[in-house]
């Protein structure tokens, strides 16, 4: 990925993202990034990545063999994982992660928890770039 | 000593005396999906192919002779695509129980060949370990060199060589660079790996973090993202553009699937007809030539009728795959077909399916999900096969007259044919909807589709997975429906009269119509539908030729004195009724041996064929009591 690291609170998602990765399609999920209150919390797992977007992972929270066949295909904790394009309607959407594109339906995306890139693993603490 | 069919005494000990003479060594190739594995092992074995199924399951094992430069060959393994080798899915537990010699059908693989992407070397590598902890000599296989090269990766070979304790190969399967490292490990003495370090096999991470530390020792320099991949993407995954482009190739494969039906299937029956009335010319009136133009001719006719389709289909299926875009339909199609309870994997086999079942059911192999791949097979035969064709524009043409209904757009007669089209449709969705929900409900295995890079599809492989399929079609479907057609024959022609064979109504095969006879008489149906019935069970085109045999003409789908002869034995809420028969009941004997073989077993298929039967009958007689 020659994309930099991102500004982790969403604030400017849409913009200044790799050129191949434009604004992201109409959807309307990301409303807690929104407003200035719900820039303390980031998006707890990957389905609140929008395109462009990228997270740390942080833990899968799925049964043991579902969760070591999405580790095979480089959902390690600790993995960076970046939202890609999806099929209309933003599900399922592909995820680029160790050199590989998933795509992964919205129901498992939402058992992904991320957190922001940089900075240590501690669990949605409020934090400010 | 299990597991060891060619030398004996080796048990454990490790081999000491290479015989150079021996002829048949056997490797086995390995490797993650889209490495390129199967790529390559054509390369090697090139048309020395042999496609069969591992006994029991689903998994199909793919055999073929390597021939080294030095005249020697080796006995080679297609290994399904595996990420590890700890035995959750089918297709692990065969590649495992394979390489440590557990099955008893298949020899123990001397060596192995594991083939890698380089450019995913990192994650690719995680595969490595388990499989060096076999101890099995293994040349790890860097596949896609010129894509590593082109978009500016880099590593040191002899460093990972060193790290693996392996011999390592750069190469190139779809160019052909390179191979001359792997004929070398297959022709060399083949060392025993020695790795300076493995790790936990069952800890994930772990294994990650080894291969992280490996490929950084071999100074592996990961590619840029292929930037045609993206901009690709970025169309065919548009949006707007993605759905339309989608709808669009879906079209075209359809289209030329019908297109291409009609003329290939006038030409091989033509081909037959030259044959059969040489055949008639050379040998004289006896029973022999009898068999061979009535049952052998059309039997193989009937089937052979259906190969280009076959072949068209299997040629889009191969290119869509290969190129990548199969995996970008599958995402598009993926939420439509979750409403009924699919995903988006059984979008093709399903699309397939409008032409023939037989390969539609096979190409549902590239579904991972057992269940969901049971259900696609089960919903297959409902999508209207171009064997109903005929079967449907016979009765419609017979029963229907042609009036314009909207304009010069749509005629009765192809309103009539489209409403049965929506008409299986409805039931594959309606059945699916209700396996999905009960006897097939998937457990929560999460969705999964590796998005692979666009590729050019090589003509080689293309090729090769044409000239399978057409060997799998002819050899499992030509047998079944021939020995049908052979059989009814021979029904048709006892008991004998005088020497000569009987009237049709008093032969073998009209007894059993009549034998039937209070079963269909519900249904609007009367003896001669009934033999008709029983023969389409072998193909569902053959009541037609049956019919003509019965009527005493040429069971030609136009001929209008068949029409004119069908008026006299249904009435039009009969003709209804076999409309809907034909298209909800599980007529065709290759559809059944096919489902057996995919499935493993009888289960299935006599469920389905219980189901669908059902499902006719009660629609018909429905259909019969709703038009006087």
């Amino acid at each position: 990925m020659a994309k930099r690291p991102r500004g982790k609170t969403g604030k400017n998602r849409g913009s200044a993202l790799d050129k191949n990765f434009g604004l992201a399609d109409t959807e309307t999920k990301m409303q807690l990034s929104g407003n200035s209150a719900a820039l303390e919390s980031f998006p707890a797992s990957l389905v609140d990545l929008r395109r462009g977007d990228a997270a740390i992972l942080d833990g899968i929270d799925l049964p043991r063999d579902d969760a070591r066949r999405l580790m095979e295909l480089g959902f390690l904790p600790g993995a960076r994982v970046t939202a890609g394009m999806s099929a209309p309607g933003g599900d399922p959407r592909v995820f680029q992660v160790d050199g590989s594109e998933i795509a992964l339906r919205r129901e498992t995306a939402r058992r992904l928890r991320v957190r922001p890139e940089a900075g240590p693993a501690r669990d949605r603490d409020p934090r400010r770039g | 000593m299990s597991g060891c069919s060619d030398c004996h005494g080796c048990g454990t000990a490790p081999v000491l005396a290479f015989p150079a003479a021996t002829p048949a060594r056997t490797v086995a190739v390995i490797g993650p999906p889209n490495s390129g594995k199967t790529t390559l092992f054509n390369r090697l074995t090139g048309l020395r192919q042999k496609v069969a199924n591992f006994p029991g399951v689903t998994v199909e094992q793919h055999t073929g002779v390597a021939a080294l430069p030095d005249g020697r060959t080796v006995q080679l393994i297609d290994l399904p695509g595996v990420y590890s080798l700890s035995p959750r899915s089918e297709d692990e537990q065969i590649a495992h129980d394979v390489l440590t010699g557990q099955r008893a059908d298949t020899a123990k693989p001397e060596a192995v060949l594991l083939v890698l992407d380089s450019t995913n070397l990192g994650r690719h590598l995680m595969l490595a370990a388990p499989i060096l902890a076999l101890g099995l000599p293994t040349l790890v296989i860097l596949n896609m060199a010129d894509d590593l090269r082109k978009r500016g990766g880099k590593l040191d070979l002899d460093a990972l060589a060193a790290e693996l304790g392996a011999p390592v190969a750069l190469v190139s399967a779809r160019r052909g660079e390179g191979l001359g490292q792997v004929h070398e490990f297959l022709a060399g003495v083949m060392p025993k790996p020695a790795p300076k370090e493995l790790p936990v096999l069952q800890d994930v991470p772990k294994c990650r973090a080894w291969a992280g530390k490996v490929s950084g020792q071999a100074a592996y320099r990961p590619p840029i993202p292929p930037k045609w991949t993206r901009r690709l993407d970025a169309v065919f995954l548009h949006p707007v553009a993605g759905p339309a482009i989608f709808l669009v190739v879906v079209l075209a494969v359809f289209q030329t699937i019908f297109s291409i039906a009609d003329p290939s299937k006038d030409a091989i029956d033509r081909l037959l007809q030259i044959s059969g009335n040489w055949i008639a010319h050379v040998l004289p009136a006896s029973p022999i030539r009898s068999l061979l133009l009535e049952g052998v001719w059309k039997g193989v006719g009937s089937v052979i009728a259906f190969l280009p389709q076959v072949l068209c289909l299997f040629l889009f299926i191969g290119i869509l795959e290969d190129s990548g875009y199969l995996a970008r339909a599958a995402l598009i199609a993926d939420r439509t077909m979750a409403r009924v309870g699919l995903q988006g994997k059984s979008f093709i086999p399903l699309l397939s399916a409008y032409a023939c079942a037989v390969p539609a059911i096979m190409s549902t192999r590239t579904i991972e999900n057992k269940r969901d791949r049971i259900a696609t097979i089960l919903i297959a035969p409902f999508m209207t096969c171009s064997a109903r064709l005929p079967v449907y524009a016979l009765i419609i043409a017979a029963f229907i007259p042609n009036q314009p209904l909207v304009g010069a757009f749509l005629s009765t007669r192809t309103a009539a044919m489209v409403g049965l089209y929506a008409l299986g449709f409805a039931m594959a969705v309606a059945t699916a909807r209700v396996l999905k929900s009960s006897v097939l409900k998937s457990g929560r295995t999460p969705f999964l589709l590796e998005m692979p890079s666009y590729r050019w599809p090589t003509v080689q492989s293309i090729g090769l997975r044409l000239l399978d399929r057409s060997k799998v079609f002819l050899r499992r479907a030509g047998t079944v429906i021939l020995l049908v057609t052979v059989l009814l024959w021979g029904m048709a022609k006892v008991p004998a009269h005088n020497g000569h064979a009987p009237e049709i109504a008093d032969s073998l095969a009209g007894a059993v119509g009549r034998t039937i006879e209070p079963v269909i008489k519900p249904l609007g149906f009367n003896w001669k539908i009934g033999i008709g019935l029983i023969t389409s069970l072998a193909a569902r085109e053959t009541i037609i030729a049956t019919l003509g045999t019965i009527y005493g003409m040429e069971g030609d789908e136009n001929s209008p004195g068949l029409q004119a002869a069908l008026h006299h034995d249904l009435t039009p809420g009969g003709a209804f009724a076999l409309l809907v028969f034909f298209a909800f009941a599980m007529q065709c004997i290759s559809t059944i041996a096919v489902v057996r073989r995919e499935t493993g077993g009888w289960k299935w298929p006599a469920f389905q064929f219980t189901y669908m039967s059902v499902a006719a009958y009660v629609g018909a007689f429905i259909a019969a009591h709703l038009i006087r």
